[in-house]
């Protein structure tokens, strides 16, 4: 609406010229944001000797040679470390974003004594950074005897505040309260009322925080870096550090590091284009706007 | 919103999916084996294990790689602390008088009277360190030896150096010639490497004598080492650039380091680094500081230890002990692994064996190997070795940016050691 009435005022005086400044610093920020990345693509395509003799930007020919090396390393190993990430990651992300959904949903819509200060609580959480509270989980675990299990990991993962803050911000504005007054009148049970009822409305709550949760957790090193001491248990993310970490009288892996993070970052994508549809159309729809 | 929920639903298969294949990886095997896991670094370690796991139906060794040098000393101190160290875990040299102290290496002792004959008395005061308990068994040493361009040497004629001062003129000689070039590089990032070269020296950095520990990185071998590459870096002799870096990688290939201090396993390092410079290097012993001596330290070198908190202690040692004294396993490590052997009669066995690819053509490389490394200095290790290296990294690294002389680097380090050990309650002598 208010791109259309800028665009009529616009018209006659300035003949609709391109804003070089602004397309500019975003082209930086673009080639910032790319460079690296083109990097990793190509230094993935050359072979050890290839990767510090050619030109940086010039692709090189043995990206297969490369991918099967990886493959073979340690048996595989590297794909174990992926699937291991999909399992923290996936499944992490799912209970997480379920979990936000349940707990915003609680947050929104029910009066209950001591709501606003566990939501305080809770945006006093978002605040805190992850990493610091790395240390005190790891002794927690310990001291039940968690460490260095599937559990350790998963378990904080699934905790998100910034989750639960989303879901009840969400929950807030897409589910009418009218809807659940209908529901209840018709004889729906309050967990009735929430998987059948707000749920569906919630859904596009719940892919933003799978997805926010999703590339937390895939991408989370300190945590399962200082968790998990079995190298069957490690995501790629730690998995990808002990090959580069290989002490002095080794040569480092820089080619299957580089072909590994090429690899580890494609899921990411893959989720992202996947999934981007029902995240944009289902932001701006909703059960009685609609 | 139909379109949504198809997509939604795929996403969730895809997580649901991951799931289900990460699960049955989860079931363990429960049938009254003795299970081990051990960590270690060394590459191709599981093709060694698994001969004695064909071997040993009842002890099943789990090889689990958690990276090298310092991160994983102090990953072992932090599981051991959460109660759930491995049984077996490969450890430098220097590592394991911290372990021991703090008390996650087990005393061997009890089992190793034969193994003991196994190995040379300088290699194995490195993992008794001065007193009647054994904290592991030898694995590999890592004897320091020249490595050179010859292609490069031959090419502008230069002499391959038999005394440091000797390498200083090449160097000199090579930095007026031939611009772009340097003789070698100085590493502030690599503690085990300078620690090395001081070895050679003479340096003693720790001591005991009797319950206390005398501690002396500032000695005068020591220092001397310092001053001599502290006035190279500053001629530009020598480059200050650190190893290990891509940079360095780059410099290894083209040729613009045309030496490399290092030690035994330099061959993996090159054909790792650098593959296509394969038969232009060749490998002398270290200059010495005196014409005529023969003596090197130890770069790097690592122990088979069995943690303290192993429910399976005997048979850990077992076959700690399998791993570095029986040929096939020893045998093994060499091909697959790449390590030298610490065991004596591996390293007389590997002197008659073909030199590593790399060097083809260098014939004699191990039984070279093998003389240079009865000239290594025998060495006692500190409880805080970590200390003193990062202290290194820092001092060196501010050394070479301000271009401060070398030796007040190590005065700090050796305040920094001390200070160290006084706050963790050490008895320390003065």
């Amino acid at each position: 609406m208010s791109t259309t009435q800028t665009r009529t005022r616009n018209r006659p005086g300035n003949n609709r010229r391109t804003p070089l400044l602004p397309t500019g610093i975003l082209l930086l920020g673009t080639l910032y944001c790319l460079v690296p990345l083109v990097w990793v693509v190509v230094a993935s395509t050359k072979n050890g000797s290839e990767l510090f003799t050619t030109f940086t930007f010039w692709p090189g020919t043995s990206l297969f040679d490369n991918i099967g090396e990886l493959t073979e390393y340690r048996d595989g190993v590297y794909w174990r470390w992926m699937a291991n990430s999909a399992l923290y990651a996936g499944f992490g992300g799912f209970l997480s974003a379920l979990l936000s959904c349940l707990t915003g949903f609680a947050l929104a819509k029910y009066r209950f004594p001591g709501r606003t200060a566990l939501f305080n609580i809770l945006l006093a959480g978002v605040l805190v950074p992850p990493i610091m509270l790395a240390v005190p989980q790891f002794l927690l675990f310990a001291e039940v005897g968690l460490t260095n299990t599937y559990l350790s990991v998963l378990l904080p993962s699934v905790v998100s505040p910034f989750g639960i803050y989303l879901g009840r911000v969400y929950a807030a504005a897409a589910v009418p309260d009218s809807l659940l007054e209908a529901a209840r009148t018709e004889g729906a049970g309050e967990l009735r009322v929430f998987g059948s009822v707000a749920l569906p409305l919630m859904l596009p709550g719940l892919v933003t925080v799978f997805l926010f949760q999703f590339v937390a957790i895939w991408n989370n090193f300190l945590l399962p870096y200082i968790l998990l001491s079995d190298d069957n248990k490690f995501p790629v993310t730690v998995g990808l550090y002990t090959l580069l970490n290989q002490g002095a009288s080794q040569p480092v892996l820089y080619t299957l590091v580089i072909t590994g993070s090429l690899l580890s970052v494609i899921p990411l994508i893959a989720l992202f284009l996947s999934l981007q549809r029902s995240w944009r159309i289902d932001l701006l729809s909703g059960a009685v706007k609609a | 919103m139909p379109v949504a929920r198809t997509a939604l639903g795929t996403g969730f298969a895809a997580g649901a999916l991951a799931l289900l294949t990460s699960c049955s990886m989860l079931t363990g095997a429960d049938d009254g084996t003795v299970e081990l896991t051990f960590w270690s670094w060394a590459p191709g370690i599981e093709e060694v294990v698994q001969i004695w796991n064909e071997a040993n139906p009842d002890i099943q060794v789990t090889v689990s790689d958690q990276g090298a040098g310092e991160e994983v000393v102090t990953k072992l101190l932090t599981a051991s602390q959460a109660g759930h160290p491995p049984d077996l875990v490969q450890a430098e040299y220097q590592a394991l008088t911290t372990l021991a102290a703090r008390d996650t290496v087990a005393d061997l002792s009890a089992y190793t009277t034969e193994a003991e004959e196994a190995f040379h008395q300088s290699e194995w005061s490195q993992v008794t360190m001065g007193t009647d308990s054994v904290y592991a068994i030898p694995q590999d040493s890592g004897p320091m030896m020249l490595y050179y361009r010859s292609d490069l040497f031959d090419e502008f004629g230069l002499k391959v150096p038999q005394t440091w001062e000797e390498f200083a003129e090449v160097g000199r000689q090579v930095r007026d010639e031939h611009p772009g070039h340097h003789i070698t590089s100085f590493s502030s990032t690599d503690p085990g490497w300078f620690a090395g070269l001081a070895q050679q020296a003479g340096a003693t950095w720790w001591n005991t004598r009797g319950d206390a520990w005398e501690v002396s990185v500032d000695d005068e071998p020591t220092l001397r080492v310092a001053e001599f590459w502290g006035e190279l870096v500053e001629e530009d002799v020598v480059s200050g650039r650190p190893m290990y870096t891509p940079e360095w990688n780059a410099a290894l290939n083209d040729g613009s380091l045309l030496t490399w201090p290092s030690a035994i396993w330099a061959p993996g390092v090159l054909s790792g680094n650098a593959e296509d410079t394969a038969g232009d290097w060749s490998m002398a012993p270290l200059p010495q500081w005196e014409e005529g001596e023969r003596t090197t330290g130890n770069w790097g070198g690592s122990a088979t230890a069995v943690a303290t908190g192993t429910s399976h202690e005997e048979a850990a040692t077992q076959f700690a002990i399998w791993l570095n004294t029986s040929p096939e396993a020893t045998e093994a490590l060499v091909l697959r692994s790449g390590i030298y052997p610490a065991a004596t009669e591996a390293k007389e066995e590997l002197a008659v064996s073909r030199p590593p690819e790399f060097f083809a053509h260098q014939e004699d490389f191990y039984e070279q190997a093998a003389q240079i490394s009865e000239g290594a200095a025998s060495v006692t290790w500190g409880p805080n070795v970590n200390i003193t290296y990062s202290s290194y990294e820092d001092a060196f690294a501010a050394a070479i940016s301000d271009g401060t002389p070398f030796t007040e680097a190590i005065t700090t380090m050796h305040t920094d050691t001390l200070s160290d050990m006084e706050n963790k309650g050490f008895s320390l002598t003065s």
